[in-house]
Protein backbone atom coordinates (compact mmCIF):
# COMPACT_ATOMS: atom_id res chain seq x y z
CA UNK A 1 0.00 0.00 0.00
CA UNK A 2 1.06 3.58 -0.70
CA UNK A 3 3.05 5.74 1.88
CA UNK A 4 0.84 8.79 3.56
CA UNK A 5 1.71 11.83 5.53
CA UNK A 6 1.08 11.98 9.32
CA UNK A 7 1.19 15.27 11.05
CA UNK A 8 0.63 15.36 14.88
CA UNK A 9 2.22 17.28 17.72
CA UNK A 10 5.39 15.99 18.90
CA UNK A 11 6.77 18.26 22.32
CA UNK A 12 5.00 21.27 21.56
CA UNK A 13 6.24 21.42 17.74
CA UNK A 14 3.99 19.96 14.31
CA UNK A 15 5.66 17.44 12.97
CA UNK A 16 4.82 15.13 9.95
CA UNK A 17 6.01 12.02 8.70
CA UNK A 18 5.50 9.78 5.49
CA UNK A 19 5.08 6.08 6.66
CA UNK A 20 3.76 3.00 5.40
CA UNK A 21 0.55 1.78 6.51
CA UNK A 22 0.57 0.22 10.48
CA UNK A 23 3.98 2.02 11.18
CA UNK A 24 4.03 2.24 14.91
CA UNK A 25 4.41 5.40 16.72
CA UNK A 26 7.63 3.82 18.42
CA UNK A 27 9.48 3.37 15.16
CA UNK A 28 8.50 7.11 14.15
CA UNK A 29 10.05 8.33 16.86
CA UNK A 30 12.97 6.68 17.42
CA UNK A 31 14.16 5.89 13.37
CA UNK A 32 12.41 8.89 11.53
CA UNK A 33 12.33 11.76 14.13
CA UNK A 34 15.40 10.48 16.10
CA UNK A 35 14.06 10.72 19.14
CA UNK A 36 15.73 8.06 20.75
CA UNK A 37 14.43 7.87 24.57
CA UNK A 38 11.36 5.78 23.69
CA UNK A 39 12.92 2.61 24.09
CA UNK A 40 11.81 -0.50 21.89
CA UNK A 41 11.66 -3.38 24.58
CA UNK A 42 9.29 -5.86 23.73
CA UNK A 43 7.37 -4.63 20.72
CA UNK A 44 4.15 -6.18 22.10
CA UNK A 45 2.91 -3.89 24.88
CA UNK A 46 4.57 -6.01 27.11
CA UNK A 47 7.17 -4.19 29.17
CA UNK A 48 6.22 -0.57 29.25
CA UNK A 49 9.64 0.78 28.21
CA UNK A 50 7.52 2.31 24.67
CA UNK A 51 5.22 4.22 27.09
CA UNK A 52 4.41 7.93 25.88
CA UNK A 53 1.40 10.26 26.67
CA UNK A 54 -1.10 10.84 24.01
CA UNK A 55 -3.57 13.74 25.00
CA UNK A 56 -1.78 13.08 28.26
CA UNK A 57 -2.49 9.52 28.74
CA UNK A 58 -0.03 7.15 28.61
CA UNK A 59 0.22 4.80 25.54
CA UNK A 60 2.63 2.24 24.42
CA UNK A 61 3.41 3.66 21.36
CA UNK A 62 5.03 -0.18 20.23
CA UNK A 63 1.18 -1.21 19.34
CA UNK A 64 -0.29 2.10 18.11
CA UNK A 65 0.16 2.62 14.60
CA UNK A 66 1.05 6.41 14.06
CA UNK A 67 -1.89 6.90 11.88
CA UNK A 68 -3.81 7.02 14.87
CA UNK A 69 -2.11 9.78 16.25
CA UNK A 70 -2.93 11.89 13.64
CA UNK A 71 -3.41 15.51 14.47
CA UNK A 72 -2.97 14.42 18.41
CA UNK A 73 -0.79 15.52 21.45
CA UNK A 74 2.26 13.13 21.92
CA UNK A 75 4.71 13.71 24.48
CA UNK A 76 7.45 11.72 24.97
CA UNK A 77 10.86 12.09 27.83
CA UNK A 78 12.09 14.52 25.29
CA UNK A 79 9.26 16.82 25.42
CA UNK A 80 9.19 17.02 29.53
CA UNK A 81 13.41 17.13 30.01
CA UNK A 82 14.00 21.14 30.40
CA UNK A 83 16.06 23.14 28.29
CA UNK A 84 18.17 23.25 31.50
CA UNK A 85 18.39 20.93 34.37
CA UNK A 86 16.42 18.37 35.10
CA UNK A 87 11.97 17.51 35.62
CA UNK A 88 11.50 16.42 39.00
CA UNK A 89 10.84 13.25 38.24
CA UNK A 90 14.20 12.72 36.56
CA UNK A 91 16.17 14.57 39.51
CA UNK A 92 14.46 11.92 41.58
CA UNK A 93 15.13 9.21 39.55
CA UNK A 94 18.50 10.51 39.83
CA UNK A 95 18.72 10.72 43.76
CA UNK A 96 16.83 7.52 44.48
CA UNK A 97 19.43 5.38 41.98
CA UNK A 98 16.04 4.64 40.78
CA UNK A 99 17.96 2.42 37.59
CA UNK A 100 21.23 0.43 36.84
CA UNK A 101 21.31 -0.29 32.81
CA UNK A 102 18.27 2.17 32.33
CA UNK A 103 16.58 0.36 29.61
CA UNK A 104 13.20 0.64 31.77
CA UNK A 105 13.97 4.14 32.80
CA UNK A 106 12.08 6.79 29.84
CA UNK A 107 9.17 4.44 29.88
CA UNK A 108 8.57 4.28 33.82
CA UNK A 109 9.19 8.23 33.98
CA UNK A 110 6.18 8.68 31.65
CA UNK A 111 3.98 6.29 33.25
CA UNK A 112 5.11 7.84 36.35
CA UNK A 113 4.44 11.68 35.14
CA UNK A 114 0.40 10.36 33.70
CA UNK A 115 0.19 9.13 37.40
CA UNK A 116 0.89 12.71 38.98
CA UNK A 117 -0.60 14.32 36.62
CA UNK A 118 -3.93 12.62 37.40
CA UNK A 119 -3.11 12.05 41.16
CA UNK A 120 -0.29 14.64 42.49
CA UNK A 121 -0.46 12.67 45.65
CA UNK A 122 -0.55 9.34 45.29
CA UNK A 123 -0.36 6.35 47.80
CA UNK A 124 2.38 3.90 47.75
CA UNK A 125 0.25 1.39 46.93
CA UNK A 126 -1.28 4.21 43.74
CA UNK A 127 1.99 3.83 42.36
CA UNK A 128 2.70 0.10 42.41
CA UNK A 129 -0.49 -0.14 40.59
CA UNK A 130 0.07 2.52 38.40
CA UNK A 131 3.51 0.84 37.62
CA UNK A 132 2.52 -2.50 36.76
CA UNK A 133 2.37 -2.80 33.42
CA UNK A 134 6.34 -1.54 33.39
CA UNK A 135 9.02 -4.18 34.04
CA UNK A 136 12.31 -3.27 35.48
CA UNK A 137 15.05 -6.42 35.42
CA UNK A 138 17.69 -4.46 37.42
CA UNK A 139 16.14 -2.43 40.68
CA UNK A 140 13.50 -4.49 42.29
CA UNK A 141 11.23 -1.50 41.58
CA UNK A 142 11.47 -0.14 45.67
CA UNK A 143 13.88 2.31 44.55
CA UNK A 144 11.42 3.82 41.32
CA UNK A 145 8.27 3.70 43.83
CA UNK A 146 10.56 5.79 46.00
CA UNK A 147 11.51 8.24 43.23
CA UNK A 148 7.94 8.68 42.04
CA UNK A 149 6.93 9.29 45.91
CA UNK A 150 9.64 11.65 46.35
CA UNK A 151 8.96 13.47 42.91
CA UNK A 152 5.55 13.85 44.18
CA UNK A 153 6.65 15.54 47.30
CA UNK A 154 8.90 17.72 45.63
CA UNK A 155 6.38 19.13 43.12
CA UNK A 156 3.53 19.94 45.34
CA UNK A 157 6.11 21.65 47.45
CA UNK A 158 7.01 23.64 44.05
CA UNK A 159 3.23 24.20 43.84
CA UNK A 160 2.80 25.09 47.18
CA UNK A 161 5.65 27.62 46.45
CA UNK A 162 4.25 28.94 43.23
CA UNK A 163 0.52 29.50 45.11
CA UNK A 164 2.23 31.87 47.77
CA UNK B 1 -7.15 -22.88 55.28
CA UNK B 2 -5.15 -20.27 57.12
CA UNK B 3 -2.56 -17.87 56.01
CA UNK B 4 1.02 -18.94 58.22
CA UNK B 5 4.24 -16.89 58.46
CA UNK B 6 7.23 -17.82 58.69
CA UNK B 7 10.99 -17.24 58.83
CA UNK B 8 14.27 -18.51 57.42
CA UNK B 9 17.45 -17.66 57.32
CA UNK B 10 20.04 -18.50 54.94
CA UNK B 11 23.85 -17.56 54.00
CA UNK B 12 26.45 -17.48 51.32
CA UNK B 13 30.26 -17.19 50.66
CA UNK B 14 30.57 -15.80 47.10
CA UNK B 15 34.20 -16.02 45.05
CA UNK B 16 35.25 -12.93 43.02
CA UNK B 17 36.48 -14.50 39.49
CA UNK B 18 37.06 -18.20 39.21
CA UNK B 19 40.04 -20.44 37.84
CA UNK B 20 40.39 -20.69 34.39
CA UNK B 21 43.56 -21.18 33.58
CA UNK B 22 44.82 -17.55 33.60
CA UNK B 23 42.33 -14.88 33.54
CA UNK B 24 43.38 -11.91 32.30
CA UNK B 25 41.84 -8.47 31.77
CA UNK B 26 43.71 -5.80 30.14
CA UNK B 27 43.40 -1.61 30.49
CA UNK B 28 45.11 1.06 27.89
CA UNK B 29 44.62 5.07 29.06
CA UNK B 30 45.68 7.76 27.22
CA UNK B 31 45.18 11.61 27.81
CA UNK B 32 43.35 13.19 24.96
CA UNK B 33 44.23 16.80 23.86
CA UNK B 34 41.47 18.49 25.97
CA UNK B 35 43.43 16.76 29.10
CA UNK B 36 40.93 14.00 29.43
CA UNK B 37 41.89 10.47 29.94
CA UNK B 38 40.18 7.76 27.34
CA UNK B 39 39.90 4.71 29.55
CA UNK B 40 39.58 1.64 26.44
CA UNK B 41 38.60 -1.69 27.82
CA UNK B 42 36.65 -4.79 26.41
CA UNK B 43 35.44 -5.60 29.60
CA UNK B 44 31.52 -4.79 29.39
CA UNK B 45 29.03 -3.11 31.79
CA UNK B 46 25.47 -4.83 31.66
CA UNK B 47 24.06 -2.56 33.49
CA UNK B 48 25.49 -2.83 36.60
CA UNK B 49 27.84 0.00 36.73
CA UNK B 50 30.89 -0.85 35.72
CA UNK B 51 31.82 2.27 33.82
CA UNK B 52 30.97 3.85 36.79
CA UNK B 53 32.82 2.48 39.31
CA UNK B 54 36.44 1.42 37.25
CA UNK B 55 35.88 5.57 36.42
CA UNK B 56 36.40 6.46 39.94
CA UNK B 57 39.17 3.85 40.08
CA UNK B 58 40.81 5.59 37.47
CA UNK B 59 40.32 9.04 38.72
CA UNK B 60 41.72 8.09 42.17
CA UNK B 61 45.12 6.58 40.55
CA UNK B 62 45.55 8.94 38.05
CA UNK B 63 44.47 12.18 40.22
CA UNK B 64 42.22 13.89 38.30
CA UNK B 65 37.95 14.55 38.79
CA UNK B 66 35.54 11.39 37.74
CA UNK B 67 34.36 13.94 34.75
CA UNK B 68 37.71 13.86 33.30
CA UNK B 69 37.64 10.31 32.38
CA UNK B 70 36.36 8.33 29.57
CA UNK B 71 35.31 4.89 30.14
CA UNK B 72 35.61 3.46 26.26
CA UNK B 73 34.13 -0.49 26.05
CA UNK B 74 33.12 0.27 22.40
CA UNK B 75 34.57 -3.12 20.90
CA UNK B 76 36.05 -6.12 22.11
CA UNK B 77 37.54 -6.95 18.41
CA UNK B 78 40.29 -3.82 18.79
CA UNK B 79 40.22 -3.13 22.36
CA UNK B 80 42.73 -4.75 25.13
CA UNK B 81 41.56 -7.87 25.85
CA UNK B 82 39.59 -8.94 28.43
CA UNK B 83 38.12 -12.39 29.46
CA UNK B 84 34.55 -10.66 30.44
CA UNK B 85 32.18 -9.52 32.79
CA UNK B 86 31.42 -12.58 34.89
CA UNK B 87 31.50 -14.38 38.34
CA UNK B 88 31.55 -11.21 39.76
CA UNK B 89 35.36 -10.69 38.82
CA UNK B 90 35.12 -7.03 36.48
CA UNK B 91 35.28 -4.76 39.00
CA UNK B 92 38.24 -6.25 40.77
CA UNK B 93 40.70 -7.89 37.75
CA UNK B 94 39.55 -4.46 35.49
CA UNK B 95 40.22 -1.98 38.30
CA UNK B 96 43.77 -3.75 39.06
CA UNK B 97 44.41 -3.26 35.33
CA UNK B 98 42.92 0.16 35.54
CA UNK B 99 45.59 0.71 38.85
CA UNK B 100 48.08 -0.28 36.86
CA UNK B 101 47.42 1.58 33.43
CA UNK B 102 46.57 4.69 35.21
CA UNK B 103 49.97 4.45 37.17
CA UNK B 104 51.75 4.36 34.31
CA UNK B 105 50.03 7.02 32.52
CA UNK B 106 50.38 9.46 35.80
CA UNK B 107 54.52 8.71 35.34
CA UNK B 108 53.84 10.44 31.55
CA UNK B 109 51.72 12.79 33.09
CA UNK B 110 53.77 13.79 35.84
CA UNK B 111 57.19 14.08 33.34
CA UNK B 112 55.62 16.72 30.94
CA UNK B 113 54.70 18.55 34.00
CA UNK B 114 58.04 18.46 35.44
CA UNK B 115 58.91 19.93 31.92
CA UNK B 116 55.96 22.23 32.00
CA UNK B 117 56.80 23.76 35.77
CA UNK B 118 60.41 23.35 35.78
CA UNK B 119 60.21 21.22 38.56
CA UNK B 120 61.88 17.55 39.55
CA UNK B 121 58.88 14.96 39.19
CA UNK B 122 59.40 13.86 42.98
CA UNK B 123 58.45 17.41 43.88
CA UNK B 124 55.21 17.39 41.95
CA UNK B 125 51.70 16.83 43.03
CA UNK B 126 48.02 16.57 41.62
CA UNK B 127 45.26 18.21 43.68
CA UNK B 128 42.72 15.54 42.54
CA UNK B 129 40.83 18.39 40.75
CA UNK B 130 42.72 19.13 37.65
CA UNK B 131 45.67 20.82 38.59
CA UNK B 132 49.61 19.94 39.08
CA UNK B 133 51.52 21.99 41.39
CA UNK B 134 55.18 22.28 42.61
CA UNK B 135 55.15 21.49 46.41
CA UNK B 136 55.53 24.41 48.61
CA UNK B 137 54.97 26.39 45.50
CA UNK B 138 51.41 27.20 45.35
CA UNK B 139 52.03 29.41 42.72
CA UNK B 140 53.45 27.08 40.46
CA UNK B 141 50.83 25.05 38.89
CA UNK B 142 49.65 23.90 35.94
CA UNK B 143 46.28 22.70 35.00
CA UNK B 144 46.20 19.13 33.75
CA UNK B 145 44.49 20.37 30.07
CA UNK B 146 46.75 22.39 29.06
CA UNK B 147 49.82 19.77 30.33
CA UNK B 148 48.29 16.80 28.12
CA UNK B 149 47.64 19.39 25.30
CA UNK B 150 51.61 20.67 25.45
CA UNK B 151 52.64 17.35 25.82
CA UNK B 152 51.14 16.15 22.10
CA UNK B 153 52.03 19.50 20.14
CA UNK B 154 54.90 21.21 22.40
CA UNK B 155 56.67 18.43 23.52
CA UNK B 156 56.05 15.28 21.04
CA UNK B 157 54.59 12.91 24.04
CA UNK B 158 51.89 10.83 24.03
CA UNK B 159 50.41 10.56 27.88
CA UNK B 160 49.33 6.73 28.16
CA UNK B 161 49.75 3.62 30.23
CA UNK B 162 49.18 -0.23 29.57
CA UNK B 163 47.52 -2.26 32.60
CA UNK B 164 47.24 -6.34 32.73
CA UNK B 165 46.01 -8.29 35.79
CA UNK B 166 45.68 -11.86 35.85
CA UNK B 167 44.94 -14.74 38.57
CA UNK B 168 47.78 -17.52 37.67
CA UNK B 169 45.94 -20.90 37.29
CA UNK B 170 46.27 -22.48 40.26
CA UNK B 171 47.33 -26.11 40.02
CA UNK B 172 44.95 -28.84 42.26
CA UNK B 173 47.26 -31.16 44.24
CA UNK B 174 46.44 -34.51 43.50
CA UNK B 175 46.46 -35.90 46.91
CA UNK B 176 44.68 -33.41 48.77
CA UNK B 177 42.38 -31.73 46.11
CA UNK B 178 43.71 -28.11 47.77
CA UNK B 179 44.18 -25.31 45.36
CA UNK B 180 43.72 -21.99 45.16
CA UNK B 181 40.51 -20.71 42.43
CA UNK B 182 39.25 -17.58 43.29
CA UNK B 183 40.96 -14.32 44.45
CA UNK B 184 38.44 -13.36 47.61
CA UNK B 185 35.31 -13.91 48.78
CA UNK B 186 32.44 -11.68 49.89
CA UNK B 187 30.00 -13.08 52.66
CA UNK B 188 26.22 -12.13 53.12
CA UNK B 189 23.18 -13.94 55.11
CA UNK B 190 19.77 -13.10 54.41
CA UNK B 191 16.60 -13.36 56.37
CA UNK B 192 13.12 -13.57 54.34
CA UNK B 193 9.96 -13.72 55.67
CA UNK B 194 6.65 -15.37 53.85
CA UNK B 195 2.80 -15.88 54.48
CA UNK B 196 1.42 -18.94 52.66
CA UNK B 197 -2.15 -18.73 51.91
CA UNK B 198 -2.92 -22.74 52.70
CA UNK B 199 -6.16 -22.44 50.38
CA UNK B 200 -4.33 -21.17 47.79
CA UNK B 201 -0.45 -22.16 47.95
CA UNK B 202 0.35 -18.98 47.33
CA UNK B 203 3.56 -17.36 49.00
CA UNK B 204 3.61 -13.63 49.89
CA UNK B 205 7.32 -12.55 50.73
CA UNK B 206 7.01 -10.15 53.66
CA UNK B 207 10.78 -8.84 53.76
CA UNK B 208 13.87 -9.91 52.93
CA UNK B 209 16.84 -8.50 55.39
CA UNK B 210 20.84 -8.71 54.44
CA UNK B 211 23.67 -8.00 56.01
CA UNK B 212 26.60 -8.10 53.63
CA UNK B 213 30.76 -8.16 53.77
CA UNK B 214 31.94 -6.94 50.34
CA UNK B 215 35.49 -5.53 50.69
CA UNK B 216 35.94 -1.87 50.26
CA UNK B 217 32.48 0.23 48.54
CA UNK B 218 33.79 1.88 45.08
CA UNK B 219 30.03 3.10 44.75
CA UNK B 220 27.55 2.64 47.82
CA UNK B 221 24.64 3.36 45.74
CA UNK B 222 25.53 0.90 43.57
CA UNK B 223 26.39 -1.70 45.53
CA UNK B 224 23.38 -0.88 47.47
CA UNK B 225 21.43 -1.02 44.19
CA UNK B 226 23.06 -4.77 43.60
CA UNK B 227 21.53 -5.69 46.92
CA UNK B 228 18.05 -4.74 46.46
CA UNK B 229 17.83 -5.70 42.63
CA UNK B 230 19.34 -8.89 43.89
CA UNK B 231 17.04 -9.60 46.20
CA UNK B 232 13.83 -9.16 43.93
CA UNK B 233 15.81 -11.57 41.32
CA UNK B 234 16.07 -13.92 44.21
CA UNK B 235 12.96 -14.02 44.86
CA UNK B 236 11.90 -14.12 41.64
CA UNK B 237 13.91 -16.83 41.46
CA UNK B 238 12.62 -18.74 44.12
CA UNK B 239 8.66 -18.21 43.34
CA UNK B 240 8.37 -17.23 39.50
CA UNK B 241 10.34 -18.18 36.84
CA UNK B 242 10.88 -21.21 34.20
CA UNK B 243 10.88 -21.21 30.98
CA UNK B 244 9.09 -25.01 31.62
CA UNK B 245 5.84 -24.89 31.74
CA UNK B 246 4.10 -24.74 35.27
CA UNK B 247 1.53 -27.07 34.70
CA UNK B 248 2.26 -30.70 33.07
CA UNK B 249 0.86 -28.95 29.70
CA UNK B 250 3.34 -27.43 27.14
CA UNK B 251 0.56 -25.38 26.81
CA UNK B 252 1.23 -23.33 30.04
CA UNK B 253 5.09 -22.30 28.79
CA UNK B 254 5.61 -18.90 28.26
CA UNK B 255 5.53 -18.51 24.75
CA UNK B 256 7.78 -15.33 24.80
CA UNK B 257 8.90 -12.47 27.46
CA UNK B 258 5.65 -11.09 27.57
CA UNK B 259 4.38 -14.02 29.47
CA UNK B 260 7.80 -15.07 31.20
CA UNK B 261 6.67 -14.84 35.46
CA UNK B 262 8.21 -12.37 37.55
CA UNK B 263 7.10 -10.27 40.30
CA UNK B 264 6.00 -6.70 39.77
CA UNK B 265 5.58 -3.90 41.70
CA UNK B 266 2.79 -4.88 43.99
CA UNK B 267 4.53 -8.19 45.36
CA UNK B 268 7.25 -6.64 46.41
CA UNK B 269 8.22 -7.22 50.01
CA UNK B 270 10.33 -4.79 52.25
CA UNK B 271 13.87 -5.03 51.27
CA UNK B 272 16.96 -4.07 53.99
CA UNK B 273 20.47 -4.23 54.26
CA UNK B 274 23.22 -3.33 55.97
CA UNK B 275 26.99 -2.97 54.54
CA UNK B 276 29.90 -4.34 56.05
CA UNK B 277 33.48 -3.02 54.66
CA UNK B 278 36.45 -5.34 55.45
CA UNK B 279 38.80 -4.73 52.33
CA UNK B 280 40.49 -8.15 50.20
CA UNK B 281 43.87 -7.59 50.25
CA UNK B 282 44.26 -8.44 46.69
CA UNK B 283 41.16 -6.25 45.07
CA UNK B 284 41.53 -2.31 43.59
CA UNK B 285 41.85 -0.10 46.99
CA UNK B 286 40.07 -3.73 48.43
CA UNK B 287 37.49 -3.94 46.13
CA UNK B 288 35.34 -7.91 46.15
CA UNK B 289 33.21 -8.58 44.15
CA UNK B 290 29.41 -8.13 44.66
CA UNK B 291 27.03 -9.53 41.57
CA UNK B 292 25.78 -12.81 41.55
CA UNK B 293 25.82 -13.21 44.94
CA UNK B 294 22.86 -10.93 45.65
CA UNK B 295 20.25 -13.27 44.34
CA UNK B 296 21.75 -15.96 45.97
CA UNK B 297 20.95 -16.41 49.95
CA UNK B 298 17.33 -15.15 49.37
CA UNK B 299 16.71 -17.99 47.27
CA UNK B 300 17.33 -20.40 50.33
CA UNK B 301 16.23 -18.39 52.97
CA UNK B 302 12.89 -18.18 51.09
CA UNK B 303 13.01 -21.88 51.01
CA UNK B 304 13.53 -21.97 54.50
CA UNK B 305 10.89 -19.65 55.70
CA UNK B 306 8.11 -21.79 53.64
CA UNK B 307 9.21 -24.68 55.69
CA UNK B 308 9.36 -22.89 58.73
CA UNK B 309 5.35 -21.47 57.95
CA UNK B 310 4.01 -24.77 56.32
CA UNK B 311 6.67 -27.92 57.44
CA UNK B 312 6.91 -28.36 53.85
CA UNK B 313 10.10 -29.03 52.46
CA UNK B 314 10.92 -28.35 48.75
CA UNK B 315 13.84 -28.83 46.86
CA UNK B 316 12.47 -28.08 43.29
CA UNK B 317 12.44 -24.53 41.60
CA UNK B 318 10.09 -22.30 41.19
CA UNK B 319 7.99 -23.21 44.10
CA UNK B 320 4.72 -22.92 42.41
CA UNK B 321 1.61 -22.58 44.43
CA UNK B 322 0.51 -25.94 43.07
CA UNK B 323 3.81 -27.28 44.90
CA UNK B 324 3.08 -25.72 48.06
CA UNK B 325 -1.01 -27.68 48.35
CA UNK B 326 0.72 -31.17 46.97
CA UNK B 327 3.15 -30.82 49.55
CA UNK B 328 0.39 -29.64 52.34
CA UNK B 329 -1.70 -32.66 50.99
CA UNK B 330 0.90 -35.00 51.28
CA UNK B 331 1.81 -34.11 55.02
CA UNK B 332 -2.02 -34.22 55.78
CA UNK B 333 -1.90 -37.77 55.09
CA UNK B 334 1.06 -38.54 56.73
CA UNK B 335 3.49 -39.13 54.00
CA UNK B 336 5.82 -37.14 54.57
Amino acid sequence: MASTIVTFELGGREVEVMVKPMTTLQSVLRNQLGFTATKEGCRQGGCGSCTVLVNGEPMMSCLLPVEDVAGQRVTTLESITPAEGLHPLQRAFLDANAFQCGYCTPGMVMISKALLDHDPAPSDDDIRQALTGNICRCTGYRPIVRAVQAAAEAMSDDAGEQAR
Amino acid sequence: MARLRGTGIAAVNYPTGMNLGGDPSQALIHATTSGSFVVSLSATDLGQGLRTAIGQIAAETLGVEYDQIVIDTADTDTGPHDMGTYASRATHRVGNAVIAAATEARGDLLNVAALELDAAVDDLELDGHGNVTVKGAPARTAKLADVAANAQFKYGRMIAGRGSFMKPKSPVDPETGAMDPDSTEAHACTVAEVEVDTETGEVAVLSIRSAYEVGRQVNPALVQGQIVGGAWMGMSHALYETTAPYYPAVDHSPKDFSEYLMPGTLEMPEIECVVLEVPSSNGPYGVKGIGEMTANSPIPAIINAIYHATGVRIDDLPVTPEKILLGLEAKHRGLS
